[in-house]
């Protein structure tokens, strides 16, 4: 046993004193950064058209402000959040609401989060409102789109955000831009996927048609396909024969790009006006096969609808985007990228509040409570919902293909502004367009 | 009479669709007893080896029509290169086991090859068409349809006529039926039971594979495409019987059929028809329609 290499009473209090000053070391180091949790697909039929384009454009932004490298309106606002670095925690938001949930516990309790920017799903959103005002833990949503967030879940919320708008304003955006281009419509008909967001769409685009054009029928066989079914013969055939001429869809990511090579072949996009009302994520990687002529939203002034902002903060963000990852920045890229920078807002805005200091999380709530700020290419009002629901302009135009530039461009674009698409503060969206959406200015 | 004839054509191409990707599933039931969840993985992976293989094509000079070739290519090269690496590498070594714990085994293999999946091609996804666009479209019943679609009822018709033949009336067929009556007796009369389980799971991965091969022109490439099918195929499965050829062609047809005059006649409980189905078999006849009734060892 003497032969063994025992360390010595000085070796250990040696030992000791070094693991004291690494772990003070490493306790300053941590206290310096901020670690800021960003959830996205980044596998399953969600990762292509929204979770690598939105984690993608988080990223760029993040390592702007890392940098302190933002263009203006952020040249002087110094590098990472209020001073500190983000420590960027991208991980994955496939497995449904429950394992989501376990995971958002684990990243708060042992890993030391301290906010949240991302989730892409309505149904996530949904099962993280509850558990992050219960862990007291700033929580930024900046792409999940059901109204029910913060009308039905949580009508008081304190640590959770919303840093666009909701999927109220892309129904009455789409039923406003078909009352002024389509004013002869014969009636309407849709193909919307079976699970919230597409009954939700369905639903709002119905509600808001119903008001502004009340003699305009609604087919009472609306397609139903089942969330990334693939397959979509049988309701091409059935939208086909149906005597309604324009077809409202919010199919996205493969589903939408199945739909759009099917229903080619069969000519269908001759034969029916379609209104995608998030068909953005894949005009690009469609390219020509996109179907020229369709009405095409992005949720927002995103994506293809940001292509000719002349802003230094836009022409930036697409070109050191477009460069990385080449392919320009879609809509999840844009909504991504403005709520990292919501962050960055309020941290900055609550570290100024507090004479420079580093500010406290209800500091930061506080700063960005009902603040206004500026997205990649537009203006994000949080004046909804208490200041935790942004509102912003909405854009909608027709689909063409650029023969000279050889990309896909939006033509004949109608811009909303916040007040005339999103239900006024403090009303249900859905009451509102069933009440004929009042107060709207337009 | 229009619309009935857009849905009898509607429904025999889903149908198609669905005999395609759940045949391979109850080939390898009947012969080995194994639920294959592995078996979404070779549709997936036959569809982006298709989609691949397509684009390489059709980065060439060589006839357009040569581009169909890559379909077959891509779904005998995945078949067989995952038929036995899974077969030899992992089933084999479970044969022995309880059938939940092999479930077990080929569902994790799944969430695994789809990791795998995401390594070698990523999350973006892969465009196929040309083959689609190449036949161009037809019209019946003054209804435009995409005659590459039409090609899919087809090729079901050849891969389910060809794969009862083969079953019925070859030397090797009736060695299969002699495995699927009893296991150890026919290892007993000297049939090469590995052999045979190796061949049959090799065949129900190039099934698998080539359902996604040949529907990879129809649809966008792109992750998660594997887990769908695999549910849609289990449906099928079940209500014709597992392990009847014959079960999952009546199954499919009976599915596809339906679920097309729900479309055209009531959308709103399209999805709700296929799983009616499924449970009004399984109440009425747990073990399928054309499964063949089992005698009980003791």
């Amino acid at each position: 046993m003497k032969n063994v290499n025992m360390p010595g009473k000085a070796t250990l209090v040696a030992a000791g004193l070094a693991a004291a000053v690494g772990l003070t070391a490493s306790v300053a180091v941590a206290a310096e950064t901020v670690v800021m949790a960003v959830p996205n697909f980044l596998t399953g039929a969600g990762a292509p058209a929204f979770g690598v384009p939105a984690r993608n454009g988080a990223e760029v932004i993040i390592e702007a402000i890392n940098k302190g490298s933002l263009p203006a309106p952020y040249d002087k606002s110094g590098k990472g959040l209020a001073g500190r670095q983000i420590e960027a925690l991208y991980y994955d938001e496939s497995g449904g609401g429950t394992k989501q949930v376990a995971e958002f516990r684990n990243k708060v309790q042992k890993q030391g989060v301290d906010l949240f920017v991302g989730f892409i799903s309505s149904g996530t959103c949904a099962a993280i409102t509850p558990v992050a005002e219960e862990l007291k833990m700033l929580t930024i949503f900046p792409i999940c789109g059901t109204p029910r967030i913060f009308e039905e879940i949580n009508k008081t919320p304190k640590y959770v955000f919303r840093t666009m708008g909701h999927a109220t304003a892309d129904g009455v955006a789409e039923a406003r831009y078909v009352m002024a281009n389509m004013p002869d419509v014969k009636g309407y008909t849709g193909i919307n996927q079976n699970y919230a967001w597409g009954q939700d769409s369905w639903r709002d685009f119905d509600l808001a048609m119903k008001q502004l054009m009340p003699d305009v029928p609604a087919s009472d066989k609306a397609q139903w396909p089942k969330i990334f079914s693939g397959q979509y013969g049988t309701e091409i055939s059935a939208l086909m024969l149906s005597k309604e001429p324009l077809v409202h869809s919010s199919l996205w990511g493969g589903d939408l790009e199945a739909f759009i090579f099917q229903g080619s072949a069969r000519g269908l996009f001759r034969k029916k006006k379609l209104l995608f009302s998030v068909a953005d994520t894949s005009v690009y990687r469609l390219g020509k096969k996109a179907p020229a002529g369709a009405i095409l939203g992005a949720r927002g002034p995103y994506g293809i609808f940001a292509a000719n902002v002349d802003t230094p903060l836009n022409n930036w963000f697409r070109k050191v985007y477009s460069d990385r990852y080449s392919t320009p920045p879609v809509g999840g890229s844009y909504q991504a990228a403005q709520g990292v920078l919501a962050a960055k807002h309020a941290y900055d805005k609550a570290a100024a509040a507090n004479g420079g200091k580093f500010p406290s999380t209800d500091q930061v709530i506080a700063a960005l409570e009902g603040s206004t700020f500026q997205g990649i290419a537009a203006k994000v009002h949080m004046n909804r919902s208490n200041g935790h629901q942004a509102a912003t302009k909405h854009m909608i135009g027709v689909l063409e293909w650029d023969k000279e530039a050889g990309e896909p461009i939006m033509t004949k674009v109608t811009e909303f502004g916040p007040d005339c698409v999103m239900p006024p503060p403090g009303v249900n969206g859905t009451e509102w367009l069933k009440g004929g959406m009042k107060g709207a200015k337009c | 009479m229009q619309e009935l004839i857009v849905i009898l054509v509607d429904g025999l191409v889903f149908s198609s669709y669905l005999f395609m990707v759940a045949v391979g599933l109850t080939v390898i039931f009947g012969v080995m007893k194994i639920l294959n969840v592995t078996h979404g993985s070779f549709y997936a992976f036959g569809a982006y080896m298709s989609a691949t293989l397509i684009g390489i094509y059709y980065e060439t000079d060589l006839p357009e029509f040569g581009g169909f070739v890559a379909i077959f290519l891509a779904a005998i090269i995945i078949g067989v290169v995952f038929g036995i690496v899974l077969e030899r590498g992992l089933l084999r070594f479970l044969y022995h086991r309880d059938e939940h714990i092999i479930v077990l085994a080929t569902f994790a293999m799944f969430l695994v090859l789809e990791d795998v999946l995401l390594m070698i091609w990523g999350t973006d996804p892969y465009f196929a068409y040309q083959p689609m666009a190449l036949l161009e479209s037809v019209d019946i019943a003054e209804m435009t349809f995409a005659t590459y679609n039409l090609t899919l009822i087809a090729l079901a018709v050849v891969v389910g006529l060809g794969l009862w033949l083969g079953l019925t009336q070859t030397k090797w067929g009736k060695l299969l039926l002699a495995v699927i009556f009893d296991r150890e007796i026919s290892q007993a009369m000297g049939i090469n039971v590995t052999v045979v389980f190796l061949v049959t799971f090799v065949i129900g991965a190039i099934m698998g594979a080539l359902g996604g091969a040949y529907i990879a022109p129809t649809i966008s490439v792109s992750p998660g495409i594997g887990v769908e099918v695999i549910v849609l195929a289990f449906a099928v499965v079940v209500i014709g019987g597992m392990g009847s050829i014959p079960g999952a062609m009546i199954g499919a047809l009976l599915v596809g059929i339906s679920r097309a005059a729900a479309v055209h006649k009531f959308p709103e409980v399209e999805l709700f028809v296929i799983y009616a189905i499924m449970a009004a078999v399984l109440a009425l006849r747990p073990e399928g329609l054309f499964a063949p009734a089992q005698a009980r060892k003791i």
